[in-house]
């Protein structure tokens, strides 16, 4: 009886110093507090996501702000796959829908190969529309932006 | 003829043939009831996804468009798309669909991989009984003529006004794979 309670004694001793320091390491570390263009956030903070922005539904094409830019989507894609068995974007863009539908002609690079071999038909490296579409959302931009559109492209 | 017949049912002795009828009747309301309800329970959502081929594949993929999540909260449930609404469509669909719990039986669709590989054969049956029906079930929920352009994106209303309104397309035309993830669409008109 007396060796266990010794023993207890022993071990709670032995376990406080530890939880302790441990205590102080924390109070120790620097919160950060910088403030980035995501707002001020301390480290041991998780901040609260931003409302989702609303995609654009529908609208004309949005000029490009410069020669080679990817123009990006006017309308929502929701729901609109793009995998090995179909592609949504091209039953209207492609070449034999765009007269039809009024939608703007993918461009002739993209029937291009890495090698400049000029294909049949859409070559896979352009296959996956929207990693360089994007869609738009109505929101502001996050830092000032000074830059200026060739005045060739007739951007306002 | 019929003098005699009306003598006989008046005996006595037709007590047996008068039971009879009464059962008989008595049985069709019961069994043309259960009918029915039998009718409506294999009408609903639950229902179609008791089996995993419905419930792994289509219903997980259903779950992630605009017909189970949207803003207003309206649902569309497999039979609102599947089952025709007017009866003897429906019983037609239904006595086809014996060939569903065949499937079933003997094991059809096992598998995610037998399952997209049947996807293409299925989906053709689907777009070939929309195509002949003009879209019904759609349109048991979406009525052209209440459709409001002013409220339909640019490129809905050109869709809409050109092809749709002279006749030329139905919905499934131009809206495959709007529940349901898509087979391989090479030859498919319009893909
Ligand atoms: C008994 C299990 C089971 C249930 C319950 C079930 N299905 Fe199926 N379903 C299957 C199988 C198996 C197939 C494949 C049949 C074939 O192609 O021969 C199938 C195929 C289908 C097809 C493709 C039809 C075609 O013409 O190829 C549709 C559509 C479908 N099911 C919808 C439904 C709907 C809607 C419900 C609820 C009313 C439902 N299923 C309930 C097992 C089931
Ligand atoms: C049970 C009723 C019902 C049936 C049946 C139905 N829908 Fe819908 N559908 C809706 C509702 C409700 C919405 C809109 C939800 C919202 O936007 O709030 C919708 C939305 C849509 C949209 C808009 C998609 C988007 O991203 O904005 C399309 C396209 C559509 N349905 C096509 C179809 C087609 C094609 C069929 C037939 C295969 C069909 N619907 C059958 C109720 C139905
Ligand atoms: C000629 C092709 C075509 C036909 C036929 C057609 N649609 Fe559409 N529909 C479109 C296109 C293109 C869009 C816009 C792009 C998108 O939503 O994917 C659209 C959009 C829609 C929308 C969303 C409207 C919006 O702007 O909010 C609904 C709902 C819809 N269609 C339902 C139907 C129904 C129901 C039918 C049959 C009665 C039908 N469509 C027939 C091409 C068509
Ligand atoms: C908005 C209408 C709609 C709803 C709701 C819907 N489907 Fe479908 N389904 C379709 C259409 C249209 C097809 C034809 C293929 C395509 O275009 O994706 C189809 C095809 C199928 C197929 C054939 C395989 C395939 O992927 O093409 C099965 C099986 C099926 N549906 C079962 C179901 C079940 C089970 C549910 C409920 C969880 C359901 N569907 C809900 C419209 C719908």
């Amino acid at each position: 009886m007396k060796l266990l309670s010794l023993l207890v004694v022993v071990a709670t001793l032995s376990i406080n110093p530890i939880a302790k320091a441990e205590e102080a390491a924390v109070t120790n570390v620097n919160p950060g507090g910088l403030t980035t263009i995501r707002g001020a956030a301390p480290l041991e903070e998780t901040r609260e996501a931003e409302r989702l922005k609303r995609v654009i539904k529908d609208k004309n094409p949005i000029a490009r702000n410069y020669v080679h830019q990817p123009p990006v989507v006017p309308h929502q894609t929701r729901g609109y796959r793009v995998d090995l068995n179909s592609n949504k974007c091209l039953t209207c863009h492609s070449w034999k829908h765009a007269a039809e539908t009024g939608a703007t002609k993918i461009s002739l690079t993209h029937f291009e190969t890495r090698d400049g071999k000029t294909l049949s038909d859409v070559s896979p490296r352009r296959y996956f529309c929207s990693q360089c579409h994007v869609t738009q959302a109505d929101a502001a931009p996050l830092v000032e932006n000074t830059f200026e559109p060739v005045e060739s492209l007739g951007n306002e | 003829m019929l003098k005699n017949m009306w003598t006989f049912l008046k005996s006595p002795s037709s007590a047996a043939m008068w039971f009879i009828l009464a059962i008989g009747f008595a049985g069709g309301i019961i069994f043309w009831g259960g009918f029915n309800t039998a009718l409506e329970v294999t009408n609903t959502e639950e229902f179609c996804i008791s089996c995993h081929e419905m419930q792994d594949n289509v219903y997980e993929e259903y779950r992630e468009t605009i017909h189970y999540a949207n803003r207003s909260g309206v649902r569309a449930t497999c039979p609102d798309c599947h089952v025709p609404k007017k009866w003897t469509d429906k019983i037609v669909r239904k006595i086809a669909a014996s060939k569903e719990v065949w499937g079933k039986l003997t094991g059809l669709i096992d598998t995610r991989e037998e399952f997209v590989d049947h996807r293409r054969a299925m989906a053709e049956r689907e777009w070939k009984r929309m195509k002949d029906n003009d879209s019904l079930e759609c349109r048991n929920c979406h009525n052209f003529e209440y459709m409001d352009f002013t409220e339909q994106g640019n490129r809905s209303v050109k869709m809409h006004s050109d092809a749709l309104a002279s006749g030329e397309k139905t919905c499934i035309d131009c809206h495959k794979g709007i529940a349901h993830e898509l087979p391989d669409m090479k030859g498919v008109e319009n893909w």
